[in-house]
């Protein structure tokens, strides 16, 4: 069963188009990453999804909810955990967990209780009664996913959690994400961080330019790739000439793909194999040409071929190209209200 | 880590009143502003340091006119007063959009506006419940001090007058900044407003000097100054036997009594919070 399906989503600031025909199902229960590079949708989805922005086009249900309509019931579901972490200064952590407290309308006494479970179980016991102004980047982050969690929400949506954080504070709040799925709560968090899916999500969306291009577990998305990624070299560093022989060699066998010369390695070759028998045959036949292999790597595809595979660039420069784009004041207007 | 105990539950809010829940989050909302103000007062203090300096300065530069200069036989100090505790309200209310403002552009009021609130006039309310209160607080300040210097206390009568007054002149001004602050893009913006709005409305009324001391176009000005409103009952309020229907300014439109005083200055905060609602409806929905 579906607790989110977001429908045909358009979405533009401006001349600026942010989501694209944007469709996406996430089940109940379980922990969903949506990947992609800054600028791609992620932030405006998750907007949606808090009821914070209203698409331009599109439906949006939330556990049989509109999201559009019934803002109020969707809100009681939903736990938020926004990007920038809005937290007042001047204000301790349980101030400003009692004051979440009673915006969810919780009782004084319930409030209290759970204020003292999520201090427990977040380690914020040591400075939950300093200024929130005082706090380190992980210490905020985890406080605003105590206030995230005080209702405890059906749904928990998190906009990239652990970017920038120390290794403790993203150890913490992945276990408490997996606890919490366990649970049966419905976690999804935006990242671009390809670890974090791997380690995290059940099931992953990749977004780029405002609308899902690859949907599924990771397991799958990198099954549908299919074959193994290979590099080969038969020697320790070849010239140009002699891998372009190897690749004339290669190229006609079956079950190989996609070979490309990587000058920045010594000229080795990498290269795509489709099933068992394939590399005792790439063996022998380079064996009968005179050239030997010399070195050879197998792995499965990982989340960055996925990706690469998706969009045709990697993670990596994707981001790079979308810095430049960015206007901080046009999503500074955005954020506000 | 201990193991958490998290089940759901959706459904525990609903079973509360409406009105339960709508007390709570305006107590909540309030609370905030007012621990703020207690860990940082200088909007505090300054607010009352302010108008301080203009009473002692201005009353002691005027300490030597001559006597019969002013209606009523009055002292300079004594018609300062009423002049001096006015803009103490006002330029307290005049500021009350900007906590509105800074959440606006930290990214609080999106904090704010996840939540179910019952309803998000709860936001507006506990501005309103905030300044009303710390205008109010610095206004009586002033009075006190006024009447250290032997410038005068209301009757009973009076002190009501003068507290329901400023009580309007506070939501009326109270009600021009909340709107600005969702209208105006940054608090750079707000500061400006506030700041070119302060002084100019202080001169232009009849807080300094009569309107009989001023020039023609001047009077009309400070004739149409809301600040005039509410100066004018309260100093009726300092100088004597209450009657709200005695004239207390020859505009020059004509006569203004008591009563027209506050009836302008209700209209005014009447007509303003209507002004504003479209513009909160659209910010807060």
């Amino acid at each position: 069963m579906s607790l989110i399906v977001l429908d045909h989503l358009e979405k533009s600031y401006g001349t600026i188009s942010a989501l694209r025909d944007l469709s996406l199902q996430v089940p109940e229960g379980c922990l969903y990453g949506l990947l992609g590079p800054n600028g791609a949708g992620k932030t405006t989805t998750l907007r949606i999804l808090a009821t914070l922005l209203a698409p331009d086009l599109g439906n949006v249900r939330i556990a049989g909810l509109d999201a559009l309509k019934d803002q109020r019931d969707v809100r009681r579901l939903i736990g938020y955990v926004a990007q920038e972490v809005a937290i007042d200064k001047i204000l301790t952590g349980r101030e400003l967990l009692e004051l979440q407290g009673d915006l969810y309308h919780l009782r004084p006494k319930q409030r209290n209780q759970r204020i003292d479970e999520l201090i427990e179980m977040l380690g914020m016991d040591p400075w939950i009664d300093r200024r929130c102004g005082t706090y380190s980047g992980g210490m905020r982050r985890r406080l605003d996913l105590a206030a995230g969690l005080l209702h405890r929400p059906q749904l928990l949506i998190l906009d990239e959690p652990t970017v920038g954080l120390d290794i403790e504070s993203r150890a913490v709040i992945w276990n408490v994400l997996r606890d919490l799925r366990d649970q049966g709560t419905t976690v999804l968090l935006s990242t671009h961080y390809l670890e974090e899916v791997e380690a995290l999500a059940d099931r992953m969306a990749i977004i780029d330019a405002g609308t899902v291009i690859a949907e599924g577990t990771p397991d799958e998305l990198k099954q549908r790739l299919g074959g193994d990624r290979v590099t080969l070299r038969v020697r320790e560093f070849s010239n140009e000439q002699e891998a372009e022989t190897i690749r004339a060699l290669l190229d006609p066998l079956d079950g190989v793909q996609n070979i490309v010369i990587n000058r920045s390695q010594g000229h080795s070759l990498n290269l795509v194999v489709d099933g068992e028998q394939v590399l005792p045959r790439l063996r022998l036949c380079l064996e009968e040409a005179g050239l030997p292999v010399f070195a050879l790597a197998q792995s499965r595809p990982s989340l960055d071929d996925v990706y690469l595979q998706a969009t045709g660039r990697t993670l990596m420069d994707a981001e790079l190209a979308i810095a430049g784009q960015r206007d901080p004041k046009q999503e500074r207007k955005q954020a506000m209200r | 880590m201990t193991t958490p105990h998290l089940q759901i539950d959706a459904n525990q809010a609903s079973s509360r009143g409406a009105l339960t829940e709508l007390i709570q989050e305006t107590t909540a909302l309030t609370r905030r502003l007012f621990v703020q103000l207690k860990r940082r007062p200088s909007t505090l203090i300054a607010g009352v340091l302010q108008p301080l300096i203009w009473l002692i300065l201005f009353g002691a530069l005027f300490s030597k006119a001559p006597e019969g200069l002013l209606p009523g036989g009055m002292s300079y100090g004594r018609f300062l007063g009423a002049g001096v505790i006015v803009f103490t309200a006002f330029s307290g209310a005049l500021n009350a959009g900007l906590p509105v403002m800074f959440d606006r552009e930290f990214g609080f009021l999106n904090r704010l506006l996840v939540a179910p609130l019952r309803s998000r006039s709860s936001i507006v309310f506990a501005s309103v419940i905030y300044i009303t209160t710390l205008s109010l607080v610095q206004s009586l300040a002033i009075m006190l001090t006024a009447a250290l210097l032997g410038y005068g206390w209301p009757g009973a009568g009076g002190l009501l007058l003068v507290l329901f007054t400023l009580l309007l002149l506070v939501f009326a001004v109270t009600a021009l900044s909340l709107g600005l602050a969702f209208a105006l893009p940054g608090h750079i913006e707000l500061i400006a407003v506030i700041f070119v709005a302060n002084l100019p409305l202080l001169f232009a009324s009849t807080a300094l000097a009569p309107l009989s001391f001023m020039p023609v176009w001047m009077g009309w000005l400070a004739a149409l100054n809301p600040l005039t409103f509410a100066i004018e009952p309260i100093r009726a309020a300092y100088s004597g036997p209450l009657d709200l229907s005695l004239v207390l300014l020859d505009a020059p439109y004509g006569a203004v009594t008591g009563q027209t005083c506050l009836l302008v200055l209700t209209v005014l905060t009447v007509g303003l919070f209507l002004l504003i609602r479209p513009l909160l409806n659209r910010k807060l929905s």
